[in-house]
């Protein structure tokens, strides 16, 4: 009953990470609880199957995108470790002025969104890249072709340099003006 | 039963009328009222010694962050955050286990295929067309920042595991962090360790193993009797009767309110958290019980019950076949001389926490719907079983070697299918009247998620929901 982790979390892990992360120390003993109870296997790390057990995660249509984003971070295909999954985190934390992090600032949460679309971690989202995260968010209810028209639209819009491909320069110029900073922020509570 | 089944009976009587007696008196004076006060005033009792242990640890916090607040008053300079975050951590209600990591204003994705706030999920029944735009990129951050909230909390996955308490009830396997405050608590919680598997532990196995024989004896004794209302009468007494000695093994103080709306035939539907609902409510009103046919400690309690009046208890391969199911149902609720049938619409047992999708066979029925909630008090035990993870033994250890059974009951009017309404429907009503009721969440998520994934309709219902706001040429 209660939580069943019987490893806890070091000091100096706690101090590494707020370092890293930029979280407050009640925040990352919170987010390490949520993390060991994903843990179904008590192993100390996440596999992509205890995030697919999430429903609210499993029903959403990027929700595959989601979960690859983290192990792209983590290196390994399939084991994600506590410190990998607050650097993820970490994107999503509200912007402070004076407290910058490299990974919550308006860049790295552009980072962040472009690597939904670029699935090949190329630095470019390609025609076909963006016609996949489509079809992932629409399934089977637009046609192939008017997707297609889409995405070649998108693309046109956003494409500068005339190589057909959105780099992440060109990413950031097409979201100049949407609040990303709002769109891509979670309140953490301390 | 036969005529040399009756004389065996006769003799075994006999030979242990002396102990059977002892029981007896027990029994009696287990189940009459000065028990029952007895065991209320053992409940506030632990309460105010609960309320100590709390008010202890909060001035050992209180201290410790005064201190940190001087330490970072002078290292940072930067007194604005400091007091921010030590005004977090003294809030009104002072939560020593914080009870969620995020504020969640946003969006929540639902299996029926909306997306909606958190309060009300509204069908949206405007045109779309008006609403339609072409795509951009940033169309994907709303199910990123949908899909994140998930990952660090979702509504689901935490129904299915024991509720994290607000302070500390002196059991070890409620508290994560232990850490020495001082020496009176640590001493009362010896105490009460002691108390608890020394004490209460061993006399409560005692009592239910003969409650159990208890059970089986009176029950054998109705089913001697002819069919009829007298038979049916004596059942419902003794049937109630017994169930309260058997409550008294997990010193259960249970409070029913609303008794006008007692059911005495009919459905009667509950939000399901642990077996022991069925003898939760059997404390008060007889009811008939439908089920699986199990082995073990629940086999042998249906097989006493099944003599002595009628009960629906399926065999495995029959719950497949979901008409006979309904049709005995029917019979059942039909004949006005049957007990009311109890039965938990969400299939598994939640956390107490929510209320979690109901299924809509019982709502097919036509009969009307009693609906009864139920709501443990979690600081004297946790009520949930977790089936993952314990077993009905281990399950029934913790329960008994926890403070008490401290639980709420109310009887709710009862209601009946409008004429237009279809099951699903009704069935969701009747779920919000027990969600208000018991102070629970409504979720209209799926039971069974407890041990399957995620069904791909609903992600289908959500990559509709999304194509329907696109303009396409």
């Amino acid at each position: 009953m209660g939580n069943h982790s019987s490893l806890l979390l070091r000091e100096d892990e706690i101090a590494t990470i707020q370092q890293e992360t930029g979280f407050t120390p009640n925040q990352i003993e919170r987010l390490y609880s949520r993390f060991t109870s994903l843990d179904k296997g008590d192993n100390g790390f996440l596999c992509r199957e205890d995030f697919h057990r999430i429903p609210e995660l499993a029903i959403n249509p990027l929700g595959d995108r989601i979960v690859n984003a983290f192990f792209c971070e983590s290196g390994s295909e399939d084991q994600l470790n506590f410190r990998q999954f607050m650097k993820v985190l970490a994107h999503f934390r509200p912007v402070k002025k004076d407290k910058e992090n490299k990974l919550n600032s308006r860049e790295g949460k552009l980072r962040f969104a472009f690597k939904m679309y670029d699935t090949d971690n190329d630095e470019q989202i390609s025609k076909d890249e963006l016609l996949g995260v489509l079809q992932m968010m629409v399934g089977d209810n637009i046609s192939e072709e008017q997707l297609v028209s889409i995405a070649e639209r998108t693309i046109v819009e956003a494409d500068k340099d005339g190589d057909q491909m959105i780099s992440f320069q060109e990413f950031c110029a097409a979201l100049e003006r949407t609040d990303v900073e709002q769109k891509m922020s979670i309140r953490f509570l301390n | 039963m036969g005529l040399e089944n009756l004389i065996l009976l006769l003799v075994l009587g006999v030979i242990f009328l002396p102990f059977i007696l002892a029981i007896g008196c027990l029994v009696l004076v287990m189940t009459c009222p000065w028990s029952r006060n007895f065991r209320s005033g053992y409940v506030n009792l632990l309460l105010k010694i609960f309320q100590y242990g709390t008010g202890r640890i909060e001035s050992a916090e209180q201290k410790k962050l005064e201190t940190i607040k001087e330490k970072n008053g002078i290292a940072n300079g930067n007194i604005a955050e400091s007091v921010e975050q030590v005004e977090d951590n003294l809030s009104p209600g002072h939560a020593i286990i914080k009870s969620s990591a995020m504020s969640k204003e946003d969006l929540v994705l639902l299996p029926n295929g909306n997306s909606s706030p958190k309060t009300a999920s509204i069908p949206r029944n405007r045109s779309f067309n008006s609403l339609q735009r072409d795509f951009i990129l940033s169309d994907c951050l709303d199910f990123v920042h949908a899909g994140m909230e998930a990952i660090i909390e979702d509504e689901v996955t935490q129904r299915f595991v024991a509720e994290e308490l607000k302070s500390w009830n002196l059991l070890t396997r409620t508290n994560r962090h232990y850490e020495f405050i001082s020496i009176r608590l640590t001493v009362t919680w010896i105490i009460g360790f002691f108390i608890r598997y020394f004490i209460l532990l061993p006399s409560r196995i005692t009592i239910c193993f003969l409650a159990v024989i208890w059970l089986t004896l009176c029950t054998a004794l109705v089913g001697f009797l002819n069919e009829g209302a007298m038979k049916r009468a004596v059942y419902e007494k003794v049937s109630i009767w017994c169930f309260n000695f058997l409550s008294c093994a997990l010193s259960a103080v249970i409070t029913f309110h609303n008794k006008e709306n007692i059911p005495k035939s009919g459905i009667c539907v509950a939000n399901h958290t642990t077996p022991v609902d069925v003898m939760v409510l059997h404390c008060d009103n007889s009811y008939a019980l439908i089920g699986q046919r199990h082995g073990g400690f629940l086999g042998i309690i249906q097989r006493a019950l099944a003599r002595a009046s009628a009960h629906i208890w399926f065999e495995r391969s029959e719950v497949k076949d979901r008409e006979t199911v309904a049709k005995r149902l029917k019979e059942h609720v039909d004949d006005p001389d049957k007990l009311p049938i109890l039965i938990f619409p969400e299939g598994t047992c939640i956390n107490n926490t929510s209320v979690m999708q109901f299924k809509k066979g019982s709502f097919e029925v036509g009969s009307v719907v009693y609906p009864v909630a139920i709501k443990y008090d979690a600081r004297f035990t946790d009520a949930f079983w977790n089936s993952s993870r314990h077993s009905m033994i281990q399950y029934l250890y913790m329960m008994m070697s926890s403070w008490a059974l401290v639980c709420d009951v109310w009887y709710l009017p009862p209601m009946h299918r409008r004429a237009e309404e279809s099951a699903i429907d009704f069935a969701n009503r009747v779920k919000a009247v027990i969600a208000k009721q018991g102070g629970l969440v409504d979720l209209s998520w799926d039971g069974a998620l407890k041990r399957m994934n995620a069904k791909k309709e609903w992600k289908q219902k959500q990559q509709e929901e999304f194509s329907k706001r696109l303009k396409v040429e």
